[in-house]
């Protein structure tokens, strides 16, 4: 399929001409159109390398992960107010949960930011507060080996969409969301009406749950 | 539980998403999302706003050092393990594994004291910053009138409870602030089991019960 002369992005995307005249209007939406879509690519190879990881051990697609995620985890730390060196530990210690815990990631609920986001969280109250977190039962005894790809694709593409999303609010709420993350907000702090878009998210983790249940019974 | 009508405010459910509440707020809501699947919805919902945080960080804040060491992590994971598969250590009964794990057993294992009036409490141990308890209300029993410093959360086990504004049945939870002062009654029928949680003591209306206070740890 590949030959010489044909230019592709980091995405696999084709590159569109650069001398071809489009309309303003629809030139902007295509860029926008595009960027989303490398993203996803991104999603998708983050779930395809946990996957690799947990059926074969792959040290490859681990290292991949690694360099997305572990500068990502550390940095999150250290805006949460945990100092340099503890930072380095926790992170190390969450990149290695990963690879433990791989099995038990479920592509069709969350995307591995997600993912990776609740396992930091976690290891922080463990780590630094030395407080036992609890949890909600579980519903399962953990996912489908084989999650139907068409979920996992619309899963993955909404978790995208919730990042655009959150990029375009107005500086002023999505400081204050950051600020309720890193825990500078107390839950008194935060308002019930955050603007946050989780409409279409929301429907997708209700399905998957639903789901799920259905497999149990 | 589809008939629950007392959900947790995006506040405390964000709060817990984020890690940042405390042990004792943590097990009211891991209880109530336990045995509600439209907050376990919004749970996951606001997971997936901490994973869309998490992947804009390090690209807002270059001038930080957040290299991590790749061998040292590697060798973690020689070390390690493949981690089990979740089991519930726990049988099913009235109380979800996480409240399960703080009682040491369900129902049957609490240890109950009596706080005057019919009313039984049993303390949680948890950290310091708030405080979680089981409270047990005969039916038809008032729980003594009080107000609150902070917040008070009440979540249903069993039974049901009205005060001044509603009704709160199997699953809901109750948010009580500063400005409520009210008086739970217990619904004729079953007695009431409640999961109770404050981040400031309680204060009691009478003298009696104020001098007490500090006995009952209330």
């Amino acid at each position: 399929m590949l030959t010489a002369d044909t230019s592709f992005d980091d995405s696999g995307l084709v590159m569109q001409p650069v001398c071809k005249p489009v309309r303003r209007e629809g030139g902007v939406r295509k860029g926008r159109e595009k960027i989303v879509s490398m993203k996803e690519q991104e999603n998708l190879r983050f779930v395809e390398c946990v996957l690799l990881i947990r059926d074969a051990q792959d040290k490859a697609a681990f290292a991949e992960l690694f360099k997305h995620f572990a500068p990502r985890v550390k940095g999150f730390l250290i805006k949460s107010g945990t100092d340099a060196s503890m930072a380095e530990e926790c992170a190390q210690d969450v990149m290695a949960t990963l690879w433990h815990k791989a099995h038990l990631f479920d592509p069709t609920r969350a995307s591995v930011s997600t993912w990776v986001f609740t396992i930091a969280r976690n290891r922080r109250i463990d780590m630094l507060r030395k407080q036992r977190r609890p949890e909600p039962d579980e519903l399962t005894w953990g996912p489908e080996p084989e999650p139907d790809a068409a979920d996992v694709m619309e899963l993955q593409q909404e978790s995208t969409r919730l990042v655009q999303a959150l990029a375009e609010l107005p500086d002023k709420q999505r400081d204050l969301i950051q600020k309720a993350y890193f825990g500078d907000l107390s839950h008194s702090e935060i308002a019930d009406e955050t603007g946050l878009p989780l409409g279409t998210i929301k429907s997708r983790i209700r399905l998957a749950l639903e789901k799920l249940r259905h497999v149990m019974k | 539980m589809e008939n629950i009508k007392h959900h947790i405010n995006d506040g405390l459910l964000i709060s817990y998403a984020a890690g940042t509440l405390s042990e004792a707020f943590s097990l009211v809501v891991a209880t109530h999302v336990s045995m509600c699947d439209a907050c376990r919805v919004r749970l996951e919902a606001f997971e997936a706003v901490g994973g869309a945080i998490l992947s804009d960080t390090s690209e807002s804040d270059s001038t930080r050092d957040v290299d991590v060491d790749l061998i040292a992590t590697l060798a973690l994971i020689d070390a390690g393990e493949k981690a089990p598969i979740r089991i519930h250590h726990t049988k099913p009964g009235l109380f979800p594994s996480a409240l399960q794990s703080y009682v040491g057993g369900d129902l049957d294992s609490v240890k109950w004291r009596s706080v005057g009036m019919g009313v039984r409490q049993a303390i949680l141990p948890t950290s310091k910053d708030a405080s979680v308890r089981l409270l047990h209300i005969p039916a038809g029993c008032a729980v003594p009138d009080h107000g609150h410093r902070g917040t008070e959360l009440t979540l249903v086990l069993q039974g049901a409870f009205r005060d001044e504004f509603d009704r709160f049945g199997p699953g809901d939870l109750e948010i009580a602030t500063e400005e409520d002062e009210h008086t739970p009654v217990a619904e004729a029928g079953v007695d009431c089991i409640c999961l109770a949680a404050t981040d400031a003591p309680l204060r009691f209306r009478g003298l009696v019960q104020r001098i007490a206070q500090p006995f009952l740890r209330i």
